[in-house]
């Protein structure tokens, strides 16, 4: 399969690309990695009629520690971030991201940008209550990571708009757990569940965020599980208890694989697993 | 509709210029331009694995990469991995070890875990799986496959993939040279 | 596990050779078809159907046509000089068969999605996509039938001017079935699904074709270049010798390329329109549309049997789900497996009733193993089923029922006579690698820890080395041709040797095979031994590669071939050497008189004298190569004793196949390294069916897995290492003894995953679930299971 034929900008800047962009109007595509967009490319799913690519746009790659949160730029790819210790979840979940070949070219930003609530990236930064930088030719402004997924495959990353950079706290005394399941590895997840669990000095739940992937049109938090647990002790019994929240206010499409009704119960037990892994339990 | 855009990138040692349609696909200016067609194509959705790569040193699936963003990149295909006679120890291993039978596959799948062994150099069979994931083999089950990266893995050099020539930059200057009728 | 130790005192033959193939596959320097490019190729994109049942309304190709990119546009009103539709070989003596035309390009009607309509010719491999995408189609949507039972119904008819969908009706039977039911304490029955699968070859369909003056050269991905020519010929009226096919390196099979293809036919027929080169090449989307799928039987499964577990009766109903169109095979599919319904058995009585049943789907045909698996499946989940409802060990009540080892060759019921077999031996060898009173109280120990554990056996017999024309055949079960096979080996003058072979490798590793084969008996070194497969225009005839034919019959032509050379070569050098012909052999690469070695030949030297012949035998004629055509008496019948673990994941439904023990045996070795990859890869083929893969169409007939992200072929990742042993129980059909090994894991391990799945199921109330174990399909089992 064979892209549909656009004209190709790389300019080497920042500015120039994003006045690039706002050149191309809405059909015009920023291109990182290019691994959630060439394939729809391919597949005639997006046609978009200019690609900025962003290859020569100097200063958007690498993770660095900064005042207790990370600042990633937007080029960074998965690889560079994958199985990283020191950046707990975002180390553990890049490194689930498909496979090596797609580790090595897909960007955290691409991923981001694109919004895909089967996604893992969108999860992670939704539990870790992170924010993206974007910016367009006259102004920037940061999104919160409550606010960037709208719809399935939509942000509020405007057309003309490019993230820059990725924002998370550290959450150094965090447990952390994303359980994916799949039915091969190399697959979208079924279901996804980021677990983060600050433990207090007495064992119990100081404070917990669970965000899931691919249950719902955008990746979304777990609230009632995490209101149930939040000041809990840290037993398996209570992470039980309020695992069985998992599926509540949820929405999650149906598919070829699962039903929304399996889809609940995965999530239940996959939040029950993510959380015992997390706290240690 | 579109322009075409210069490209200058160096495939195993050779550094070439060529102008390309934007939408042009790395593995289709390897294969159809360059005419180094050990790179196949199996599926349209980057899960096969066998368009397998290495871009500046890394493993892409070459088939979800415009060869307009391998401009300035340093690629090296299976046609660039054996040094002269001397084949990579994957090769050898997959040939010992009889982990392939069609062939298909087959250069994507070395390509594929020559990055594996050198990010891992000792990896376990299940990281030797995993690491493999995102190739797919419908002939061998895997299991001489495994076998045959575990057994490259025991020769010093097996994660060292060969970049041999000079960078593209470096060729410009080079190829500068010849126009102006100073080369060779 | 380590395999038997082969024969190889001295000779090439029983030893693990690595291969000739892989320098050039592991180099990347290879010829696939799309690797072939002559001067001035064109290339060829197909429009095809988004409807799964529809009339075709109007075709509107001017946009396309004024594209500078494009060359020509045609559609099914443009087919004149196609004198036929695409074959279907089976036309099986005494049955009615309801087949449906089937056109390249569709005429006015289309059956499933993908059906094409149009083919464009342009410029390059981008240009011609965009110009299909300008051929405006408008449709007429008829009504949709997918589920086969409901097809069977005839309220919607695929093909409305055949009246029913329902193509034929098929039995093979022996014994008295009424009286074996009738003598049973028990009798179970079974719905058992086979579900549809794709070939998945990684390497999608290609096809060349090049015209010049009157002759036409075909490069086509495909297992049977030879049977390509003959159809080439009779479609398009051109004399069969000026057209040639070469099947290059081919990138796998699995019988998906077992097949006449539309595309095949339309290349050769666009290049001689265009007068250009034209080329396909495949994509994944379209391999998943319209690369022959297979399976796809819904089973009822009796089985009568006396308390003790002797089975007193076994009748198999089946229907098949063909698809839209009957492809080369498609109604022989299921047929095949009913050769086997006794598996390795003493049944009494065994009845097989097919029913065929068109849909709108993609056809099915002949995938790795083709009817065996599922006979194969149907029978040893009956076991397994039976054993439990009679409170017996499953392994005990199949040694109950084993053809005894010394009732060789074995006529069954059915009077099909096994070759030779020794099932309880290798099913013993198996239990040396697997102690199984250890497992149970591993599986006891693990269910309270919250795991689910399973084992599984399927103990096989298939069979294979097609064929006995005179059983296959036009007279007997129908098929429209010879299953022979044959071979040529030329010994050059320097004493090199180069070997045509009429089979069609694509993978299977026979330049290596055949090359120990003719070594040992010419006494030079395989690798002085070229094997030449895969081109019309070299080596005579050939039949091609399927049914795990290619040792059994191809070898054992090539083995023939060589006998012959080696005849002659006596003589040359019996009268060389002033010795008696029947004292000449050949002993560690020289051809020697028996009892004076120091008196002897090379070959180069014995070559050189056929050639440059002052000197031979009065009335000899010079050179050296002999050509040979073998068609064997029976086929020959493989098996072995399999055993899959499993671990299920209660909560999930997630299956994990842990460990897989594999005793096959396929007669003495020729090259051991060659058998366990043809295991191994068998066995991932079929674990593949019964975990990961479905060829899924919806309600309205849209193929729903048409990638490979939705169709789930295992990765390295889910597999665990095969563990594989032999025995080795020689054929009497051949002189090499040997049986076929290429479908042997496919036929054999769905049921022994499928037994494992349920086995692990068990304490949760699953007694028997159909493949694919899904995460889903057992996690609801095990809710209905609890209920």
């Amino acid at each position: 399969m064979i892209p549909a034929e656009f004209d190709y900008v790389a300019p080497d800047s920042l500015d120039a690309a994003l006045r690039a962009l706002a050149h191309g109007g809405e059909d015009a595509k920023a291109l990182a990695g290019g691994h959630s967009l060439l394939p729809l490319m391919k597949m005639r799913l997006a046609v978009p009629t200019l690609l900025v690519d962003l290859r020569h746009v100097p200063g958007l790659r690498g993770a660095q520690r900064e005042n207790g949160s990370w600042r990633i730029g937007a080029l960074t790819r998965h690889a560079d971030l994958q199985g990283r210790a020191e950046l707990g979840i975002v180390g553990e979940a890049t490194s689930l991201i498909a496979d090596q070949q797609v580790r090595n070219r897909g960007t955290i930003g691409g991923s981001l940008a694109h919004g895909d609530p089967a996604s893992d990236l969108p999860t992670i930064l939704v539990a870790m209550e992170g924010t993206v930088s974007v910016r367009n030719s006259a102004a920037s402004r940061e999104i919160a990571a409550g606010d960037l997924f709208q719809d399935y495959m939509t942000t509020a990353i405007a057309a003309d708009e490019l993230i820059t950079e990725v924002r998370v706290p550290a959450l150094e005394d965090w447990g952390h757990a994303y359980e994916k399941f799949t039915r091969r590895a190399e697959d979208w997840a079924m279901v996804g569940v980021c677990a983060l669990v600050r433990k207090g000095a007495d064992g119990s739940c100081e404070d917990v965020r669970v965000a899931f992937t691919n249950m719902a049109s955008t990746p979304i938090r777990a609230t009632a599980v995490e209101h149930a647990l939040r000041g809990q002790p840290l037993s398996s019994d209570a992470i039980t208890g309020a695992a069985e929240q998992a599926a509540e206010g949820t929405d999650p499409p149906g598919d070829l694989n699962a039903t929304p009704e399996y889809k609940r119960h995965l999530a239940r037990v996959l939040t029950r697993r993510a959380l015992s892994r997390a706290a240690g339990v | 509709m579109s322009s075409n855009v210069p490209v200058r990138l160096s495939v195993n040692g050779r550094v070439h210029e060529l102008d390309v349609e934007p939408r042009l696909l790395l593995v289709h200016l390897l294969r159809d331009r360059l005419g180094l067609t050990g790179s196949h194509v199996g599926c349209d959705t980057t899960s096969c694995g066998a368009c397998t790569v290495h871009v500046d040193g890394e493993a892409v699936k070459s088939c979800t990469v415009l060869a307009v963003q391998a401009d300035g990149t340093k690629v090296t295909t299976i046609e660039g991995l054996a040094q002269g006679d001397q084949l990579h120890p994957l090769q050898e291993a997959f040939w010992e070890d009889h982990g392939l039978q069609c062939g298909y596959c087959t250069p994507g799948m070395i390509m594929a875990a020559a990055d594996l062994l050198a990010r891992n150099p000792d990896p376990t069979e299940e990281e030797i799986r995993h690491g493999l994931e995102g190739n797919l083999c419908r002939c061998t089950g895997y299991h001489n496959i495994v076998r045959a990266v575990s057994d490259a893995a025991k020769h010093p050099h097996a994660g060292r993939i060969p970049h041999p020539g000079p960078t593209p930059e470096g060729a410009a200057i080079g190829l500068e040279l010849a126009r102006e009728g100073l080369g060779a | 596990m380590t395999a038997v130790d082969s024969r190889a005192q001295g000779g090439f033959v029983g030893r693990p050779m690595k291969r000739k193939e892989d320098p050039r596959l592991i180099t990347g320097r290879a010829t696939y078809v799309d690797d072939i490019q002559p001067v001035g190729t064109l290339w060829m994109a197909f429009v095809r159907s988004p409807e799964a049942h529809a009339r075709v309304t109007s075709i509107d190709t001017s946009a396309a046509l004024a594209r500078e990119d494009v060359v020509a546009v045609f559609t099914g009103d443009d087919l004149e000089g196609i004198a036929a539709p695409l074959p279907c070989a089976w036309v099986p003596p005494g049955v009615e068969v309801n087949a449906p035309e089937h056109w390249p390009l569709a005429k006015g009607h289309v059956a499933h999605v993908g059906d094409p309509v149009a083919l464009v010719i342009g410029v390059d491999r981008y240009s011609v996509v965009d110009a299909a995408e300008d051929v405006v189609v408008e449709y007429e949507p008829l009504p949709v039938v997918v589920d086969p039972e409901e097809a069977l119904k005839d309220e919607v008819l695929v093909h409305p001017g055949l009246g029913s969908n329902k193509v034929h009706e098929w039995s093979l039977g022996g014994g008295d079935l009424d009286a074996g039911f009738a003598a049973a304490d028990v009798v179970i029955e079974r719905r058992i699904v086979n579900h549809r699968v794709a070939g998945g070859a990684i390497e999608p369909r290609a096809v060349l074709a090049e015209e010049r003056a009157g002759h036409i050269t075909i490069w086509s991905s495909t297992q049977v270049p030879h049977f390509l020519r003959l159809f080439l010929s009779i479609l398009l009226g051109l004399s069969e010798e000026r057209i040639r096919v070469i099947a290059p390196e081919v990138g796998g099979g699995f019988g998906s390329k077992l097949q006449i293809y539309g595309e095949e036919i339309l290349c050769a027929w666009a290049a001689q329109r265009v007068g250009r080169p034209v080329k396909w090449v495949e994509t994944r989307s379209e391999a998943m549309m319209v690369t022959h799928h297979g399976r796809d039987q819904i089973a009822t499964v009796r089985v009568g049997a006396k308390r003790d577990g002797t089975v007193t009766a076994f009748h198999a109903k089946i229907l098949a789900d063909f698809g839209a169109y009957l492809m080369l095979l498609t109604p022989a599919v299921p047929a095949l497996g009913a050769f086997v319904m006794s598996g390795c058995y003493r049944f009494p009585a065994v009845q097989t009733d097919i029913v065929g049943v068109l849909t709108n789907k993609f056809s099915t045909d002949a995938i790795r193993g083709a009817g065996r698996p599922e006979a194969t499946h149907m029978i040893e989940v009956a076991m397994d089923q039976l054993a439990h409802e009679l409170g017996l060990d499953p392994l005990d009540v199949r040694r109950r029922n084993f053809i005894a080892a010394d009732d060789f060759p074995h006529e069954t019921a059915l009077g099909i006579v096994y070759d030779s077999g020794n099932y309880q031996a290798s099913l013993a060898k198996l239990l040396e690698h697997l102690d199984v009173a250890a497992f149970r109280a591993e599986q006891e120990r693990l269910r309270g820890e919250g795991i689910h554990r399973g084992l599984g056996f399927s103990t096989y017999t298939e069979i294979c080395g097609l064929a006995p024309s005179r059983v296959v055949g036009p007279g007997g079960f129908g098929l429209q041709t010879g299953l022979w096979e044959s071979a040529l080996v030329r010994v050059h003058l320097t004493g090199a040797v180069t070997v045509y072979t009429g089979t069609s490798p694509h993978g299977q590793g026979h330049e290596t095979g055949f090359a120990q084969i003719v070594a040992d008996r010419l006494g030079c070194d395989p690798e002085q031994v070229e094997v030449v497969h895969g081109d019309t225009a070299a080596g005579p005839q050939g039949l091609g590669t399927y049914g795990s034919r290619s040792l059994a019959v191809g070898g054992e032509a090539v083995a023939k071939a060589t006998a012959k050379v080696v005849e002659k070569g006596k003589a040359l050098v019996a009268h060389k050497l002033e010795a008696s012909p029947d004292d000449i052999e050949v002993r560690d690469g020289r051809w020697i008189v028996r009892g004076s070695p120091e008196q002897g030949m090379t070959l180069a030297e014995v070559a050189g004298s056929a050639y440059i012949p002052e000197d031979i035998p009065e009335g000899m004629e010079p050179g050296l190569e002999e050509t040979a055509f073998y068609d064997p008496n029976n086929f020959v019948f493989p098996f072995g004793a399999h055993a899959a673990i499993v671990d299920v994941d209660a909560e999930t439904g997630k299956v994990k196949v842990v460990r897989y023990l594999a005793v096959d045996d396929c007669g003495p070795a020729i090259n051991p390294l060659l058998i366990d990859g043809q295991v191994h890869g068998g066995i991932v083929h079929s674990i593949g069916q019964a975990l990961y893969e479905q060829v899924i169409y919806d309600e309205i007939g849209q193929l729903v897995t048409g990638t490979f992200v939705d169709y789930a072929l295992p990765t390295a990742a889910e597999i665990p290492s095969i563990e594989t042993d032999r025995t080795e129980t020689p054929s009497p059909v051949n002189s090499l003894g040997v049986k076929g090994i290429g479908e042997a894991g496919t036929i054999a391990a769905s049921a022994a995953v499928a037994n494992a799945v349920i086995d692990a199921l068990r304490p949760l109330g699953v007694d028997y679930m159909d493949m694919p174990f899904t995460p889903m399909r057992v996690w609801n089992a095990i809710q209905e299971g609890q209920q």
